[in-house]
């Protein structure tokens, strides 16, 4: 059985020695309430902030490098300079939406450290003259709801928030908003149509990222709830203290959820580009080893949409751009491991089932696509798999990210089929993030495939020859 | 004649208040109308559609994208099993299994006397601590299928005191006390350039300077 020696008021947060950017309350209890961000120089970054430009502000958030920590990894700085100068209103819209399988740290963040969020919120909007910020919080998740709902309602008392922050001009209100449960929802254009009171389906693009045209028309800044987690400390501590975490191209920490077969899975907040994936499921510190030591056989490294990594990427560090060049992505930092006993089919039915289940339907080759990759996956673990359904899946992959596939950086290692970055013929990425768990798996597992397709293939005939005459039945 | 009650009726318009535009209080409008009674009603719909400006149709539409929202009646207690990768690992869908055997109904279902839903169920972001689920969207986490049974037996007798019913989501609520706001204003209204933004013109000058 798993060891479960986490914060007991956080379950799931494992409290390592590591550096603490986002995570530094979490070991208190009373963490979410105002007395105790206030102890803990709590609003500080804010202070800081007014005291300098907003220019000054986005210069200094775009010089520590703040890599998105929704998926893609985008610099936050570099996407708040993309927004048209004097196209007034600008809106803020915080991504609290997080449903990637295997990810759970923005939860965490919200429920354990809501005073953060709304902080690295404030400064946001003070950088870059926002005029309303939406916090938008997955349906499912009432205890974030909750706590983020009681601090608003404090900062707001306490003139953190609203009309006339701390005694200046600064003025912006922040709205807390519930989602309904929709994984594509938090696809930032798709977000943008949610909170537009509309199904969540997410808009072309580009020309119109949301940045140029994004909520009611306006520019919209969309960030990940760990990416404005970071802001407050940044504020405090300066863009170089900020650097001198982590790796040049990826400075700072990350939170990221090790979860399946370790011995102690858990939330860690780790240095970004130094902890290998070893050291994170074998480390001490960490998860401590695959349960009853049985044989890694493969893990996700960044969400259900990642294509797989196998034991020769061990490792390689949690970095997005070393990630990147072995052919897959750190995403949202969700890390799910799965040892020698599993069976790699399944595995890959259940990831995609998930995709079928939560394409919005807009695109033909997803909607279509997830769902015959689906009934062929189910019909190979059924027994009633054809010696073509490994093409078959092959070929429908393809229509949903088309190949050639980019070659990663050693065929032999069996991710030369992967496509990353993934081409797309639809206008999200959820189509193509189908696609990873059926070629990870068909590429290094395809005697799996084969071992349980027993059906064969037959050239459909027609059942009775063609007459003018109508057949008599019965 | 109302739908909503009088607090609730009060509370819809407290929440189109906090949104520039009031069909964005949509959503949020559904999630207080399953709260009221369980599931969204036909009569909910027109009445939202009423305090949205929009149609009954819209609000459908937007509605019936989103799987939390439930157009006919469910169970008070909604167990939400997650089979999710994570999940599946470490024994979700034998939980699913389990709970389909020990309710007697299958996942989608509800049982005869109202009391519960089961759903199967995507990720719900507590994947180290799995198998999971949710009742009525509160965590339960590692769950055993003797935990499970346990569980269920409370609920039915009603020592589960902890989880409301369904369609309740977060108890605390937002509130801008009056005065307090800096303003919410459809777009059109708000074209201005933020006051704090002189700020940097200052700078810019007097780097000139």
């Amino acid at each position: 059985m798993p060891t479960q020696d986490y914060v007991p008021h956080a379950p799931g947060y494992v409290d390592n020695d590591g550096p603490k950017i986002v995570t530094s309350r979490f070991v208190h209890e009373d963490s979410h309430t105002l007395e105790r961000y206030e102890a803990t120089n709590g609003y500080e970054g804010l202070r800081r902030a007014l005291d300098r430009t907003p220019a000054d502000v986005h210069e200094e958030v775009r010089d520590a490098v703040v890599l998105g920590r929704g998926g893609a990894g985008f610099p936050a700085g570099v996407k708040w300079g993309f927004m048209p100068p004097g196209k007034f209103p600008y809106y803020l819209v915080v991504n609290g939406d997080e449903s990637e399988p295997g990810t759970y740290k923005d939860r965490l963040l919200m429920e354990r450290d809501p005073h953060q969020l709304i902080e690295g919120c404030l400064i946001t909007c003070y950088a870059l003259g926002l005029s309303q910020c939406f916090l938008y919080v997955r349906g499912e998740m009432p205890a974030a709801q909750e706590n983020l709902a009681q601090a608003l309602n404090e900062a707001y008392a306490k003139g953190y928030v609203g009309k006339n922050i701390m005694g200046t001009e600064f003025s912006v209100d922040i709205t807390l908003t519930w989602g309904a449960g929709a994984y594509i929802v938090g696809e930032e254009t798709a977000l943008i149509e949610s909170l537009e009171g509309n199904r969540g389906m997410p808009r072309l693009k580009p020309p119109f990222f949301p940045a140029a045209i994004g909520l009611y028309g306006q520019p919209t800044i969309v960030n990940n709830v760990e990416t404005l987690s970071n802001l407050p400390w940044l504020l405090v501590n300066g863009s170089e203290q900020y650097k001198a975490f982590g790796s040049e191209a990826s400075p700072g920490s990350r939170m990221v959820a090790v979860s399946g077969h370790v011995n102690r899975p858990g939330v860690y907040e780790i240095e970004q580009g130094v902890t290998t994936f070893r050291d994170l499921f074998y480390g001490d510190n960490f998860c401590r080893g695959i349960r009853n030591d049985n044989e890694l056989k493969m893990f996700v490294p960044g969400g259900g949409s990642a294509p797989w990594f196998f034991p020769e990427q061990l490792d390689l560090p949690l970095e997005g751009r070393t990630v990147g060049a072995e052919g897959s992505m750190l995403g949202s930092g969700a890390i799910m491991v799965m040892d020698e006993t599993t069976d790699a089919v399944k595995a890959a039915l259940r990831l995609v089932r998930f995709y079928a289940r939560e394409s919005c339907g807009k695109c033909t080759p997803c909607r279509e696509g997830t769902t015959w990759e689906e009934r062929i996956l189910q019909r190979i673990l059924d027994g009633e798999g054809r010696p073509s359904d490994i093409d078959k899946l092959l070929d429908i992959a393809d229509n949903i990210s088309p190949g050639p596939y980019p070659v990663a950086a050693d065929p032999s290692q069996g991710l030369d089929a992967v496509p990353f970055p993934p081409k797309q013929t639809t206008i999200c990425p959820l189509g193509p993030s189908s696609v990873a768990p059926i070629t990870s798996t068909i590429r290094r597992f395809r005697h799996e495939y084969e071992a349980k397709i027993t059906k064969r293939d037959s050239i459909p005939v027609m059942a009775a020859p063609m007459s003018s005459d109508p057949v008599e039945v019965g | 004649m109302s739908y909503f009650t009088a607090d609730n009726l009060e509370m819809a318009h407290e929440i189109i208040s906090r949104y520039p535009r009031k069909k964005s209080a949509l959503i949020p409008l559904l999630h207080l109308a399953q709260e009221q009674e369980g599931w969204v009603t036909d009569d909910a719909m027109r009445q939202i559609a009423e305090l949205t400006d929009t149609t009954p149709a819209e609000v459908k539409g937007t509605g019936s994208f989103y799987e939390m929202f439930k157009f006919h009646p469910v169970g008070t207690y909604m167990i939400n099993v997650c089979t999710n990768l994570a999940c599946q690992l470490l024994g979700g869908e034998e939980l699913l299994a389990h709970a389909e055997e020990a309710l007697g109904i299958k996942a989608g279902g509800t049982t005869a006397d109202g009391m519960f839903t089961i759903e199967d169920v995507e990720c719900i972001a507590a994947c180290t601590e799995a198998p999971c689920l949710q009742v009525n969207y509160r965590y339960k986490l590692r769950l055993t299928t003797d935990d499970l049974d346990q569980l269920i037996d409370d609920i039915r007798n009603g020592r589960a005191t902890d989880i409301p019913e369904h369609g309740t989501l977060g108890l605390v609520r937002q509130h801008i006390p009056a005065g307090a706001g800096a303003g919410i204003v459809a777009p059109e209204q708000a074209t201005e350039r933020p006051v704090w933004l002189a700020r940097n013109d200052a700078a810019a000058e007097g780097g000139e300077a």
